[in-house]
């Protein structure tokens, strides 16, 4: 595809999703509070979107991610909180 | 068009949903063992659980004509009770036979703690043991990465398992090239909030190539969508993609993986 037709095809998607990204942080400051690791993750994550690099996704991915390579000594749940919050607490 | 779905949890699906997949194009749908959204208590709701994926549910699935399959094992999320776990894999062997059992899955980690490490070295165990095909979960959001690469470092460690019959689901952008440097097959699962969305599952094709990968909805009881698949296809034929490879990346590719076991005949 050509720059044109995947402007023609997802701009306006994407515009909506920068738009809600937007929001949620005007919601979240709105709220007040002390940024927990979720947050913190999202903002450093939110600086790979402009920092000129190759695989914006990738990036992204990697700054919500646990970079650890031990297992850890027990599952104390089964959910995933969505950012690593040893690196963020 | 055609389209195998090769992971979907249908016992938490309501017949309907067979009825939308037939009319969509699906040919087979795969369901491998999972968590019920709840822990069970003892070896005998297990048991119970294989008989429903072997015996019901090509059942339910042949009333639309669609063909099914299903793999067997404790899924990671309860695989933090090893001596369940160990029940459970010793009641396995005695469903290998049966007519829709493809192999051993989704297994694989969670929050990639000791205990699921040691299960999933009990499971790839079995499948060596049995020459089993292997389905595995990697784990969600943050604890992907790092359990791609626990989950490869145990594969590769074993010489009898062959990369060809291992394939890793719900990879991402971040973990897709470890799983096919490997030599290994990826999945890719679209979901409406989590793992892929079908624009990025088409990015991904293209940036990676259409080889050792397919497309899964891995629809549950969660949210989580039974025509993901022919929308991903849809997606691909918005792009431009040619039928031809919409018809590899949906139908040839799983064929080809799932062919190598003799049991999977769709025609």
């Amino acid at each position: 595809m050509t720059q044109q037709q995947v402007l023609d095809l997802y701009f306006l998607d994407a515009r909506h999703r920068l738009i809600e990204i937007a929001a949620f942080l005007d919601r979240v400051e709105r709220a007040g509070g002390k940024d927990d690791f979720r947050l913190k993750a999202f903002r450093a994550a939110l600086g790979k979107l402009n920092s000129g690099q190759n695989e914006k996704v990738k990036q992204v991915l990697l700054a919500f991610s646990d970079p650890t390579s031990v297992p850890i000594a027990k599952a104390k749940g089964k959910s995933a909180a969505g950012a690593w919050a040893a690196k963020n607490g | 068009m055609r389209y195998i779905e090769p992971h979907a949890h249908m016992v938490s699906r309501v017949t309907d949903d067979y009825e939308r997949m037939a009319m969509a194009g699906c040919e087979a749908v795969c369901e491998p063992a999972f968590w019920a959204g709840f822990d069970r208590s003892s070896v005998d709701g297990f048991y119970d659980y294989f008989c429903q994926l072997t015996e019901h549910e090509p059942k339910r699935a042949a009333k639309f004509g669609l063909k099914h399959f299903s793999w067997l094992c404790i899924n990671p999320k309860e695989a933090e009770d090893v001596k369940l776990a160990r029940e459970v894999i010793g009641l396995i062997p005695e469903f290998l036979d049966r007519p829709n059992v493809l192999g051993i899955g989704e297994i694989g980690l969670n929050k990639n703690s000791r205990n699921e490490l040691k299960v999933l070295e009990m499971h790839v165990e079995l499948a060596a043991l049995h020459d089993q095909l292997i389905l595995v979960h990697t784990p969600h959001l943050e604890d992907k990465l790092k359990g791609t690469r626990l989950i490869l470092d145990v594969l590769k460690s074993d010489r009898r398992i062959r990369p060809e019959r291992v394939i890793i689901d719900h990879v991402e952008e971040h973990t897709v090239g470890l799983v096919l440097d490997a030599g290994l097959w990826a999945g890719m699962t679209l979901y409406p909030e989590t793992k892929c969305s079908p624009a990025r599952a088409v990015d991904i094709l293209e940036t990676y190539g259409q080889e050792r990968i397919w497309l899964n909805s891995a629809c549950d009881w969660g949210v989580s969508d039974p025509l993901a698949v022919p929308k991903t296809a849809l997606e691909m034929k918005k792009r431009g993609h040619h039928a031809a490879v919409i018809d590899k990346v949906v139908y040839q590719n799983p064929q080809k993986f799932l062919g190598q076991c003799p049991k999977f005949k769709i025609r």
